[in-house]
């Protein structure tokens, strides 16, 4: 008997996160002749995406839509992914790895009792066609691949690393699952504040442009908002002007912070200490901006400016916008 | 309150990764406590002044974690566990298992432990123990408040914050920005010396080897292609501009 891989989904302002569409190629390229693939789709006012999911998996897609799951919250998302797995049992969960993801994933994973591969960044098959994993240790400097040994599977997908799947041949099937609030939560989501509706998650853009201690002041980051704002992109920080205290520490990059592999990545006024690197060096494309050539980001740089960002990140957007606009 | 701690030695962030002979090499390599287990020892300190009670400090790993715990010690926790994971096969199914068994015969109120580790970065451990310990969790909280048995917390959603609130006994991770951790002071090291020390292994827990068993297996490693330095352009700074956008677009073709 085939396998059966289910994929969680994920919906972030209102649409599915393109690392949903990233795990199922993950499954696609995991997965052998016979075996099968579900999705499962958590939220509120969930019927529309779930449609849309259907175009990418042919399976069954369990949607499960009740205004209390609007807010990610451990409980209730374990809780309705305890009453899927009575009528699926999971061989393999994928995740992406994202705040939901993270958090989620390993709770999964205890409940079945099984292994996890974490933050995941390619997935291939071996001679014997057992699937191998690839994923970062210390940030990125070095890799490991790695493989189950046995028993229920769980993986988590960082974004941006496997390309997004193709629409499926034929569609899925969409089953609405009932959702029963339970009286006895012991965790309760009271209020959110979203900082970043509207804006491009750090994780999954495509492009990032980044400040260090060059920046000077909270202010300081100004000039580099308006050039993601021209190029679609997410602004993210380097250790020292998170600890000076410029910006948010959710914006910090480096083996403490978070991981990055845009496509452009643009340092500007980061000195390039390791820690900030391992967070960054995947990037396809990095651009340093720095008044000392001296500065070690040169050296792992494609192209550099050596200058004061103030005056240079300024018409770098008026650049883009006459190229992009 | 009783209040435990996970922590986990690492690499010092600051360490290049060599590997040698198919593994990581650790010649001559700084180990230190988890950056972020930092904060959660912080912030057993600032609880335990509040509210009362001991800090326990436990980790999983080779005789060496034992300086990290000592450092926890050093920063006021009030004993620590070192639970040996000796000849077993270990990832982070192991390490939360050997975890529950430990905290499963302990009383507990608040477990704190780091966001994540910034060596193999799983993020798994802790919310595996909280499902074992079948207990709430909440990860990568900025902020902890706790009143009687009932917490409330800020959590670091990818830059939203939730507020979620939370009863006890819970198990929390930390996120930066959760404080600000305290260097240990010279008596403070002095002290440690002298608190209690407790070493285990698997076979003082209520666990058998094959249950502990790792589910997962590295085959290989390897280290990333190295980059090279390109190039500097040259101009003012607006010629710089626009044969950077050129460059962009023509060679990188990526806009």
């Amino acid at each position: 008997m085939g396998k059966t891989y289910v994929v969680v989904a994920e919906v972030r302002d209102g649409s599915l996160r393109q690392v949903t569409l990233e795990a199922l190629q993950a499954v696609s390229i995991a997965c052998q002749e016979g075996d099968s693939t579900a999705a499962v789709l958590i939220g509120s006012q969930t019927t529309k995406l779930a449609s849309e999911l259907a175009g990418y998996v042919d399976g069954q897609i369990y949607s499960i839509d009740h205004p209390e799951l609007e807010i990610y919250n451990p409980e209730t998302y374990l809780n309705v992914m305890k009453s899927v797995f009575e009528r699926v049992t999971p061989d393999v969960v994928m995740l992406g790895h994202t705040a939901q993801g993270r958090d989620l994933g390993p709770a999964i994973a205890a409940h079945l009792g099984a292994g996890q591969i974490s933050d995941v960044i390619a997935i291939e098959k071996g001679d014997a066609d057992e699937v191998i994993y690839t994923r970062p240790l210390y940030a990125g400097k070095a890799f490991e691949q790695k493989q189950f040994t046995g028993g229920a599977q769980v993986v988590t997908i960082r974004p941006n690393n496997i390309n997004p799947t193709e629409a499926a041949a034929s569609a899925g099937e969409v089953v609405e699952l009932d959702y029963a609030p339970s009286a006895s939560l012991r965790s309760i989501v009271k209020d959110v504040v979203r900082k970043t509706s509207g804006k491009v998650d750090l994780t999954e853009a495509k492009i990032v442009i980044s400040g260090g201690r060059g920046v000077k002041s909270a202010e300081g980051f100004k000039p580099l908002e308006e050039l993601a704002d021209v190029l679609h992109g997410a602004v993210g920080a380097s250790r020292a002007a998170c600890d000076a205290g410029y910006c948010d520490y959710s914006m910090q990059i480096g083996q403490t912070g978070k991981v990055v592999t845009p496509e452009i990545y643009i340092a500007c006024g980061i000195s390039g200490a390791i820690q900030h690197l391992a967070g960054m060096s995947q990037s396809r494309v990095i651009i340093a901006i720095n008044k000392d050539p001296e500065a070690p980001i040169f050296k792992v740089a494609d192209y550099g400016i050596v200058g004061d960002l103030f005056e240079v990140v300024p018409l770098l957007t008026q650049e883009f916008r006459k190229v992009l606009v | 309150m009783n209040i435990f701690v996970l922590l986990k030695q690492t690499f010092d962030t600051e360490e290049r990764i060599v590997i040698n002979n198919g593994e990581i090499s650790d010649d001559g390599v700084k180990y230190v406590m988890n950056p972020y287990d930092e904060y959660a020892v912080e912030e057993a300190l600032l609880q335990r002044d509040q509210h009362g009670g001991t800090i326990t400090v436990v980790g999983v790993g080779p005789d060496r974690t034992a300086e990290a715990l000592r450092t926890a010690l050093a920063m006021g926790a009030d004993e620590a566990v070192l639970i040996s994971n000796d000849g077993l096969a270990t990832d982070e199914y192991t390490v939360s298992r050997l975890l529950a068994a430990y905290l499963g015969q302990q009383s507990y109120d608040l477990i704190l432990g780091g966001n994540f580790s910034v060596d193999s970065g799983g993020g798994q451990v802790a919310v595996r123990l909280a499902q074992l310990l079948d207990i709430p969790h909440t990860s990568s909280i900025t902020k902890l408040a706790i009143n009687g048995q009932q917490a409330v917390v800020d959590r670091d959603a990818e830059g939203d914050t939730e507020t979620v609130e939370v009863s006890l006994p819970a198990v929390f991770t930390a996120q930066q920005g959760l404080n600000e951790p305290r260097y240990p002071s010279l008596p403070g090291i002095m002290k440690a010396k002298k608190k209690p020390f407790h070493r285990m292994a698997i076979g003082d827990l209520a666990l058998s080897v094959s249950d502990a068993a790792a589910k997962t297996k590295r085959i290989s490693l390897s280290l990333p292609p190295k980059r090279e330095a390109g190039r500097i352009l040259q101009g003012d700074h607006a010629q710089q501009a626009a044969e950077l956008v050129n460059l962009l677009r023509t060679e990188a073709k990526l806009i």
